[in-house]
């Protein structure tokens, strides 16, 4: 009860910025980081991490503001190239694992007790496990790479939105105005097109949102044990796990930079989601 | 039209029965009431003659065939509750149209002002919405209305409004009319007999 | 006892995308409430008579702004007292079954809620309301909903409050378990209790009430003595209460035509003017201020 808060509240000069107002600045600055960092790691060229021996093991500079590596490669390109391609991953798998969540968890909840519970079991199973363990079981039976960690980030982050999403269509199900819709004579495609698909697709972009920086954390980390992208390929995870080696000699910004960028972006990632679903919940929506 | 029900019993999933043959019948035009305590199932029975949830035991016949699984029924149920039995997503109009299209002529018998169609469900009041979902329940395939405790919620003036227009509607086109309450100057004033719920259950 | 002053409430509400709008729900309420007495609050539904109660007990949301005066027992009510009140002083009877913890015996929950009052008294108050002696050992879900009701308006009967607020304590219960919660309320007015009872109920109200607040839109349209409301509704003040007497099933049951104006809607004069079968155009112009009449309180300029 903020009721104190409103009693004594005193009118300011400046227009005091709303929730909403706050939440979206909160959305727009996250999304500007994002962008920025996709738009920084297409547009730079090649040559700058192509190997140049007599630049090699520079501390930051202005020139090269994250340093340079063993190879004399500049570390801000890679790092932004390494987000890039990290992002692309994330995006991808985060999107095949939502769809793959929505499907399912709709029809856990409509298509009968059978597949309810089948799908129930598959969920608890991958729950059971940690994510990280399944990733690297099924990356590295399909053989590594790019392929590999994308069908293994999809197919191993899906299961507790799909839980969600069926808790919410069934809790949907019984509500009376869905009810009603059936005595009115709606066919079931009628109402979940209808009824049902507006209430879930604030849940999947939400869902979705909130998947990326679990996608993108657990791509670096598979990567950085060596089960996922082949190193030839400029990824946050490679680079991590390269600079491990330089670290005694003290060259601590191949390692921190790149950290730290990584940190920001899914912190970025997570700021959307969260606040988007703030938006969203209804019982804050006049706050 | 007749709307039957024979023998009816609900029992609880722990193997209690609710209420036991339970039986009724409703011609059409016919306005009837049943009173009883709450928590003995009146709303449970409203639900299974209007072919919400399943009985136990027994059956409900409609010119004596059983009641319709698919497709618009032709025993509608009105809720107690109006904010639930609306999607709070949808806009009023939305709503109204969900069945059927009402005609001018019924939502002003109702008292429905053309400007809250435009409203979301949140912006009106209880007795406001109930008009919406007593209208929507109107539609020309509905031969019999279970009214469950409609009015429970409602001032006596949105009670006394939908009440003759329901009345006067059910007149015109025949309707029966089954009135699930506990007020019994209500019931005396609509119904042309009142059933006691105990006296047609045994348990 | 309890002092209502011109309360206003209204909330800050997100108009399309980023742009706010105060909404003015209530405006310029005054109630008040001797010790021993009961006052019932009647008016529609929705109308946001309940927000008169949780503005008392301080539990209103936060978007929500209040101004205006409430006196309890001579002291004036401030957040803080609000919050120490509630609950002991002030006892509160919930409209919605949602105020039932759904994962908790509602035995428990009633001995909470009254901030720990003996097994006893309790079972005493089931008793009272006709509850079995297994109820208290049972959960929200599986009451039905007169029954988790009756359950609700327990909780008031044994806090031992002085002042009890009941928002719509009675639908969903059947007449004689109503008659009975009735009672219990008229028996803690007489021992001192002070009641405010807020309902649509007219039958209800004027069972145990001692005086009739009409609410309509927003305010109080008229203060009326119990007796007021008999025969054809003569002794009333305002034209709504007249209606609202003469809608009932008991009397004539016809209504009149319209409905309560929305909050949107900003209507510079009487709000019931559009509906009223006296209207003038003097009506349209100012908002009508309470004036006392016969031992009552109107809002209508023809009043008489």
């Amino acid at each position: 009860m903020n009721f104190l808060r409103i009693m004594t509240q005193k009118k300011s000069l400046i227009p005091k910025l709303n929730l909403r107002q706050r939440t979206l600045i909160a959305m727009i600055v996250s999304a500007i980081i994002l962008l920025s960092v996709i738009f920084a790691g297409i547009l730079l060229g090649d040559e700058r991490i192509a190997t140049n021996l007599e630049n090699r093991n520079l501390a930051p500079s202005l020139d090269h503001p994250f340093g340079t590596d063993w190879l004399g490669r500049d570390m801000f390109t890679r790092t932004m190239k390494g987000l890039t391609l990290s992002i692309a991953v994330g995006l991808i798998a985060a999107a095949a694992s939502s769809l793959i969540a929505v499907v399912l968890g709709i029809l856990a909840a409509t298509a009968g007790k059978i597949i309810d519970s089948i799908i129930s079991w598959l969920v608890d199973l991958f729950l059971s496990v940690p994510h990280l363990v399944t990733l690297i079981l099924i990356a590295f039976a399909l053989g590594g790479g790019m392929k590999g960690v994308i069908i293994g980030l999809a197919l191993t982050h899906w299961p507790s939105l799909c839980r969600v999403i069926r808790a919410e269509v069934m809790q949907l199900r019984s509500t009376e105005y869905v009810q009603i819709s059936r005595k009115l004579g709606k066919k079931r495609w009628w109402i979940v097109t209808k009824h049902m698909i507006p209430h879930l697709i604030p849940q999947f972009f939400v869902g979705l949102i909130l998947l990326f920086p679990h996608a993108i954390l657990h791509e670096a980390a598979i990567t950085f044990v060596g089960m996922g992208l082949s190193p030839h390929h400029p990824a946050i995870g490679i680079i991590l796990s390269e600079s491990m080696r330089y670290l005694s000699t003290g060259m601590w910004w191949l390692a921190f930079f790149p950290g730290l960028c990584l940190l920001i972006v899914v912190r970025s990632f997570d700021i959307i989601g969260e606040n988007l679903r703030m938006l969203i919940d209804p019982h804050r929506a006049h706050e | 039209m007749l709307l039957e029900a024979h023998n009816i019993g609900l029992r609880h999933p722990n193997g209690h029965w609710l209420f036991r043959n339970l039986s009724i019948s409703l011609r059409s035009g016919e306005i009837v009431g049943i009173r009883g305590p709450s928590g003995c199932g009146k709303t449970s029975f409203a639900r299974i003659l209007s072919g919400y949830e399943q009985p136990s035991e027994g059956v409900v016949l409609l010119d004596n065939s059983p009641l319709p699984k698919t497709n618009y029924h032709p025993v509608q149920l009105i809720y107690q509750h109006p904010e639930k039995a609306v999607n709070h997503r949808w806009k009023m109009s939305k709503i109204l149209n969900e069945g059927w299209t009402p005609d001018d002529h019924l939502l002003t018998s109702l008292g429905i002002e053309r400007e809250w169609l435009n409203r979301w469900p949140n912006e009106l009041s209880g007795g406001e919405l109930q008009r919406f979902c007593v209208a929507r329940a109107l539609g020309p395939k509905t031969k019999f209305l279970i009214a469950d405790e409609m009015t429970t919620m409602l001032d006596a003036i949105s009670q006394a409004q939908i009440w003759q227009s329901v009345l006067d509607i059910a007149q015109k086109r025949n309707l029966g009319i089954l009135v699930v309450s506990h007020d019994d100057h209500l019931l005396k004033r609509v119904c042309s007999r009142v059933i006691e719920f105990h006296n047609i259950s045994y348990k | 006892m309890l002092e209502v002053n011109h309360l206003s409430i209204s909330f800050l509400q997100y108009e399309k995308g980023l742009k706010q709008q105060q909404l003015k729900v209530i405006k310029d309420l005054s109630v008040s409430v001797h010790s021993g007495e009961i006052l019932a609050v009647v008016g529609s539904s929705g109308s946001g008579k309940s927000l008169l109660a949780h503005a008392i007990l301080g539990i209103l949301p936060t978007n929500a702004t209040t101004e205006g005066t409430i006196y309890f027992d001579g002291v004036k009510l401030t957040p803080e007292k609000k919050e120490e009140f509630r609950g002991k002083e002030i006892s509160f009877v919930p409209q919605s079954v949602n105020f039932l913890d759904p994962l908790m015996r509602v035995g428990t929950q009633v001995r909470n809620a009254a901030r720990g009052a003996s097994t006893s008294a309790q079972r005493k108050a089931f008793e009272r309301l006709r509850l079995a002696k297994d109820v208290e050992q049972k959960f929200p879900f599986q009451l039905s909903g007169g029954m988790a009701r009756r359950v609700l308006a327990s909780t008031a009967m044994v806090s031992g409050a002085k002042l009890i607020i009941a928002d719509e304590p009675t639908p969903g219960m059947d007449p004689t378990v109503i008659k009975e919660a009735l009672k219990y309320f008229r028996e803690l007015a007489d021992s001192g209790c002070t009641v405010l009872m807020i309902t649509h109920d007219i039958g209800a109200a004027l069972e145990i009430a001692d005086k009739i607040a009409v609410f309509y839109a927003g305010t109080t349209v008229e203060s009326a003595m119990v007796n007021d409301f008999s025969g054809d509704g003569r002794l009333l003040r305002h034209p709504y209460s007249k209606a609202l007497w003469r809608a009932l099933p008991q009397n004539d049951f016809l209504p009149i035509p319209g409905s309560q104006p929305l909050p949107y809607a900003n209507l510079p004069g009487c709000l019931f003017e559009p509906r009223c079968a006296f209207a003038t155009t003097e009506c349209r112009q100012d908002e009508p201020k309470p004036r006392e009449i016969r031992n009552g309180i109107v809002r209508c300029i023809h009043a008489t």
